[in-house]
């Protein structure tokens, strides 16, 4: 399974990258981790002619805390995210979602711009963008705009990033007191693709619920905010009750979709039992 | 800016400097493998799910398969070989050996690798942990167990070396 | 050399093995292996590593259709590509190799069609080559490869055994009349009348999917033909060297000296690497024509989709019981479809007609009809993986017992005990005509049950069932044939040894370099020759070079498979220690003018039994021999370089026994299933090196997990694979797996001095029937069964009914 043959470049700025992709159009790809790329390279899933390398622009990788939100740069490593004491404290569902990112090497490579831009459904980043409302950063020739995660992800592998543009980073609010982030996924074996996943973030206080946001993924072609559940449980206690009718109405947030993993059946009823676990698990977690 | 089908790179490997041309589209472990004759780092998937390529950059471990060769210009490459030789592996070899954490090989070398990251760890991992982290390497010959033994071996040891 | 004491399975080094007095006893010694040391540090030398001049490699054109005609085939624009050398279609290579048909004449009925390398027609299954693009590198050959341009008439496929035989269906091969391979029937007659008249009669369907072997180091071939004198060389790697010599020199027509096949260091075997392929013999073909290196190597991605698959049977079965516990009759019918040839030499037969052959083999029931169907698929080939129809034949047997237990209320344990093969019926005569010489299942039972606290977990898990966590505890008695005889093979026309050899000589400073017929797969083959060699011989284990795997340097002999390189390879080993010992002793009396009974081999020296005083070093022996005959009396010549062969002539195969038993956690709410424990007690009779067989079982068992909750072939309606990569296709990794305790019985066989039996496949053939009974144990409370692998959260919860059918 060797690559087809490419022609490589690596960019030293910003400007280059936006000069090359606008030049190449669609004969070009971005190589960032490549933990996603390389695999479909070699697979010959895909065959650009080009490959634009931007490992080489410092300015995409860092975490950096500023006021009360953490930016993410784009070539910033999962193995960094899963290390670093800030996403730990400011963005803990990033936190506990990474150990589930795949397997230890993969992270070393991976990057956040790369899993947020290549939107694999069961991928976790994306949901936890979700979850917590981020803001990405797209860069092109004709400057930045700004995309809330909502407007993002659009389906299978689509997302909002258009010809010439460039993912450069996310923008988090740092978790406010009485929230609370859970993470969860059930997978067939550790570091697999999820077959369905909760990245969980709500305001939990006199035992309350409130303002959350339940993303789950793996449920379909992107990860999916879970509307009429929040709506279910906001300004309710944890109880039976309130995760039964949280999940009575999880049906109607949820696509149906089905692949040789699981059936459309299958994933509703895991996606029920996850949020009724998730639930209880923000009530019981210690701030 | 120049677009290039064939690249010069320059790598340290295994502490030795080498500088060669290469295709842009071989990835790391083709390149150690045939340019440079260190056979030690195998294939076993090429789409980063077995392990069986795990190698070293800038001390970290990565998915050689994963990493296009010109990727590591400049940078700081560690094999099985390099870490055999230099004795860094030593305590983790003899653990696998004494234990037969290993049969066909084929998988060893990534988990090697892989295990020496573990065993670096502090505080030491548990059992569990061990699982977990070596859970990227496929081993079709035995059934873990040895070689989860043999990295528990090992932090074992280095957790009585340092009481002691 | 290190030696740990690794000793919990209970076996004794003194095994009643009679070694020289006095003499090192390395038969039972968990002895880590010597030769196996550059394998951990990546000096290991398997078929890609080698790098020779001129070498070139190849790329396969695949057919993309499970059934297609091929049109036409255009290779112009792929033969003009960089760096391409050559492209070689089926009709090419079908005029330098012999078709082959893959029937064994001791299989009656069994039918196939001749097949080729290269697919010349028709493609037959998705995956199969047609085309070969040869090229001065790997990634040059898959650039040509997809210029290849091939017109295709798609024709329907043959999917599903289930309608395999139905008259609507097309026959894939018109010749044959039917898509029937064979069919096996066993019958001891009086079935009905038994299940009539019985207490109860529990049945079931048992159905498990394709698997396929995925050896961590994919195929690999680097073949290389010298056109000067004619002369092949084959690395490969392979299980069995010299039946790939044989079909490689009968089917080019080459002189069989003339062509040598290597096994360098394999990666992983499990039965995959003993097919013929091919893709193999293709580059062969490409090797003769270009008078220069060729070699193949399998990606990922096309071992999926041609390597030999396995198991994809289907069980239709029951059993009869008395109102006591006895079983007083079994019945199955097993259908499996293969792809759409048998495969070459050794048929896909195997599997099916040991399911005929084995269900409820452990227990004492007379009244037996088993029926075995192969049909013939547009799929992959089929073929011969780990334990044979062994798994397949275990879960059904041991899931009618536990269906049967629970009918009764009795304890799944003591409806085992109570049906086992009386413990003096032995050598025992199965329905189906094999013979056990003798199993030690109820020690097995006392052992495991111990060893697992059998009560303490029942207890445990009735408590936990009232907190409502529910946990299950399977057993699984399963047999696995070993040390075959040439029964399996040899009977039926196929040029496989059914017979071990190993040359040992005495080298000039007194060590001993052994040849045998054994092939290193990675289980400690050479290991094992070292340390009965050293035993028998008394030198050194140190002193002991190993030499395997190459036709051109070892003995004759069938190499790796069916669970026979310690048990028949051993066994040559032995008697070729003994002789050459035996030699050296005769030869020593003659010199200092004594008896031979009299002297002993300690530690690489002839010494005087009663005093322990040392005559002669070996290294004097070999001096005095080889370079200063002048002290060699006249009439004597002694011989320091002996040769032994072996081969099992007794039974069709040498029986071992075990049972296994899984403990594992479900989650009702999700259908995940956690394993927390797996215990097994295995009976091989001797064992040489406990270290390396726990740890085979171990490897063998987690396969055997593989099947029971991971593993799938998943075909879409045109028979095309839609899982094949390690993404979709689950293998077992180290985060689900329970730790594995390994206990042993040993009933030494009487067959062989040596007495030992294989233990290989053991683990395999119980595993996936231990953990098939704990889930449906842990189901209980539920009233849910599930008999259909692997057992996905989906089944799972479908069987709990927690999810409807979409």
């Amino acid at each position: 399974m060797k690559a087809p043959a490419f022609v490589y470049v690596k960019p030293q700025s910003l400007n280059e990258v936006f000069d090359m992709l606008e030049r190449c159009g669609d004969d070009a790809k971005v190589l960032a981790g490549g933990q996603s790329l390389i695999a479909a390279l070699n697979m010959r899933l895909s065959a650009p002619r080009v490959l634009v390398d931007i490992n080489g622009i410092a300015e995409l990788a860092g975490i950096r805390v500023a006021g009360d939100g953490v930016r993410i740069g784009a070539l910033t490593r999962h193995r960094a995210l899963e290390r670093s004491p800030e996403i730990a404290r400011y963005l803990p569902l990033i936190h506990q979602a990474m150990p589930h990112v795949a397997h230890a090497p993969i992270r070393t490579r991976g990057s956040f711009g790369g899993s947020i831009a290549f939107a694999d459904p069961a991928a976790e980043l994306p949901a936890c963008s979700l979850a917590l409302g981020a803001e990405f950063v797209i860069g092109s020739k004709c400057g930045e705009r700004r995309v809330a995660a909502r407007d993002f992800f659009k389906g299978l592998y689509e997302t909002d990033l258009r010809p010439g543009e460039l993912l450069l980073a996310g923008e988090f609010a740092a978790i406010r007191p009485d929230y609370r982030s859970v993470f969860q996924e059930l997978a067939r074996r550790h570091g697999d693709y999820a077959l369905v996943g909760l990245a969980a973030h709500a305001r939990f206080e006199g035992g309350i619920y409130s303002d959350a946001a339940l993303a789950f993924f793996g449920v379909g072609g992107a990860p999916v905010l879970a509307e009429s559940a929040a709506a279910a449980i906001e300004g309710r206690p944890f109880s039976d009750e309130t995760v039964v009718a949280a999940q009575s109405v999880l049906e109607q947030d949820l696509p149906t979709h089905e692949d040789l993993h699981a059936s459309a059946g299958t994933r509703r009823h895991l996606a029920r039992v996850l949020l009724g676990r998730v639930l209880r698990q923000l009530a019981q977690q210690r701030s | 800016m120049e677009t290039l089908e064939f690249m010069d790179i320059s790598v340290v490997v295994n502490g030795t400097h080498v500088t060669r041309r290469v295709a842009a589209r071989k990835h790391l472990v083709d390149f150690l493998r045939d340019d440079l004759g260190l056979t030690g780092s195998h294939l076993g998937c090429e789409h980063g799910a077995c392990g069986a390529c795990t190698v070293r950059v800038n001390g970290e471990t990565v998915r050689g398969c994963l990493m296009l060769a010109v990727q590591a210009d400049g940078a700081v490459v560690e094999t099985v070989e390099g870490a055999s030789d230099s004795g860094e592996l030593a305590e983790l070899q003899r653990e696998f050996h004494e234990r037969n954490a290993f049969q066909c090989g084929f998988c060893t070398p990534g988990m090697l690798l892989t295990a020496a990251e573990l065993v670096a760890r502090e505080p030491p991992p548990t059992r569990e942990e061990i699982r977990l982290q070596l859970s990227g390497n496929y081993c079709r010959c035995t059934g873990y167990q040895s070689i989860v033994d043999a990295v528990e071996a090992v932090c074992r040891g280095r957790r009585l070396e340092k009481t002691a | 050399m290190p030696r740990t004491a690794l000793r919990e399975n209970g076996v004794k080094p003194d095994n009643g093995i009679s070694v020289a007095h006095g003499a090192a006893n390395y038969i039972g010694e968990p002895l880590p292996r010597a030769n196996a040391v550059r394998l951990l540090a990546g000096r290991g030398r398997y078929v890609d590593d080698i790098r020779l001049p001129r070498m070139v490699h190849t790329a396969f054109v695949r057919s993309p259709h499970a059934h297609a005609r091929i049109v036409a085939i255009d290779t112009s624009a792929a033969a003009a590509a960089p760096g391409v050398v050559r492209v070689i279609t089926g009709a090419e290579v079908a005029r330098l190799c012999r078709p082959y048909v893959g029937v064994l004449a001791h299989i009656k009925g069994m039918q196939s069609a001749p097949q080729y390398p290269l697919a010349t027609d028709r493609a037959r299954w998705q995956g199969e080559p047609v085309a070969m693009v040869v090229a001065e590198t790997r990634a040059q050959a898959e650039d040509a490869a997809q210029l290849v341009d091939i017109e295709w008439e798609a024709l329907a496929p043959v999917t599903d055994p289930e309608t395999a035989l139905d008259a609507a269906t097309p026959v894939i091969h018109p010749d044959l009349g039917s898509n029937l391979c064979f069919e096996r029937i066993v019958d001891s007659g009086g079935t009905d009348e038994t299940f009539a008249r019985a207490y109860k009669v529990v049945e079931a369907s048992f159905l498990t999917a394709r698997h396929t072997a995925v050896t961590l180091e994919p195929r690999s071939v680097l073949a290389d033909f010298n056109p000067a004198d004619r002369q092949l060389t084959v690395w490969l790697s392979t299980q069995v060297p010299y039946m790939m010599q044989w079909i490689i020199a009968r089917h080019f027509a080459l002189a069989e000296t003339r062509v040598r096949v290597i096994a360098p260091d394999v990666g992983g075997g499990f039965g995959l690497k003993i097919h013929t392929y091919g893709e193999d013999l293709t580059t062969v073909a490409a090797a003769i024509l270009l008078g220069r290196p060729v070699k193949f190597v399998a990606d990922r991605l096309e071992s999926f989709a041609s390597d030999f698959h396995a198991r994809g049977h289907r069980v239709k079965a029951r059993m009869a019981f008395s109102r006591e516990g006895d079983i007083l009759a079994a019945e199955v019918d097993d259908l499996y479809g293969i792809g759409p040839y048998s495969g070459y030499p050794r048929g896909s037969a195997n599997e099916g007609i040991q399911v005929a052959n084995l269900v409820a083999a452990p227990y004492k029931q007379r009244i037996y009809r088993g029926r075995s169907r192969a049909v013939f698929q547009n799929k992959p080939m089929y073929g011969q993986y780990r334990a044979v129809g062994h798994p397949i034949a275990c879960l059904t047997g041991e899931g009618l017992v536990d269906l049967a237990a629970d009918e009764l209320g009795m304890d799944p344990a003591e409806f085992r005990r109570r049906n086992y093969i009386p413990a003096d019926a032995y050598p025992y005569r199965l329905v189906s005509g094999l013979t056990f010489e003798k199993l030690s299942q109820h020690e097995a039972l006392e052992q495991l049950l111990a060893m697992m606290d059998y009560r303490r977990l029942r207890a445990e898990q009735a408590e936990l069932r009232r907190r409502g966590i529910y946990r299950g505890i399977g057993l699984a008695s399963f047999v696995e044939s070993s040390n075959p005889s040439s029964a399996t093979y040899g009977q039926g026309g196929a040029s496989i040894a059914s017979q071990e050899a190993c040359t040992i000589k005495l080298a000039a400073t007194g060590g001993i370099t052994v040849a045998a017929s054994v092939v290193e797969i990675g289980q400690g083959a050479e290991a094992i020759v070292a340390q009965i060699a050293a035993t028998h011989m008394g030198v050194p284990i140190g002193e002991v070079k190993v030499v395997t795997g190459d036709t051109e340097t070892t003995p004759y002999g069938g190499g790796n498979w069916g669970s026979r390189g310690t048990g028949i390879g051993g066994e040559a080993v032995l008697q070729a220690a003994k002789a050459l010992r035996a030699n050296v002793l005769s030869f020593v009396a003659r010199l200092i003018e004594s008896e031979a009974s009299l002297l002993e081999i300690r530690d690489g020296n002839v010494v005087e039994v009663e005093s322990g005083a040392v005559r002669m070093s070996l290294e004097e022996v070999a001096r005095t021999a080889y370079f200063q005959t002048e002290h060699v009396p006249r009439d004597f010549q002694p011989e320091l370089t002996v040769t032994r062969s072996y081969a099992q002539k007794t039974y069709a195969g040498v029986y071992t026994n075990g049972i296994q038993a899984s403990y594992l956690e479900l989650d009702p709410e999700t259908g995940a299933v956690r394993l927390l424990k797996h215990w097994v007690v295995d009976d091989c009779g001797t064992i040489v090196n406990p270290l390396l067989v726990d740890e085979q079982i171990r490897g063998a068992c987690v396969q055997g997990i593989g099947a029971a909750l991971y593993e799938q072939c998943l075909y879409n309606a045109d028979g095309q694979l839609v899982n094949g990569s390690l993404m979709d296709y689950l293998v077992p990794m180290a985060a689900e797996m329970p730790d594995i305790e390994v206990g042993h019985t040993s009933t030494p066989t009487a067959t062989s001095e040596l007495g030992a039996k294989g233990a290989g496949e053991a683990g395999t053939a119980g595993a996936a029937a231990a953990v098939m009974n704990a889930l449906n144990d842990a189901m209980k409370p539920f009233g849910a069964r599930l008999y259909t692998m692997p057992f996905t959260p989906e089944r799972v919860l479908r069987a709990l009914g927690k999810i409807g059918e979409r």
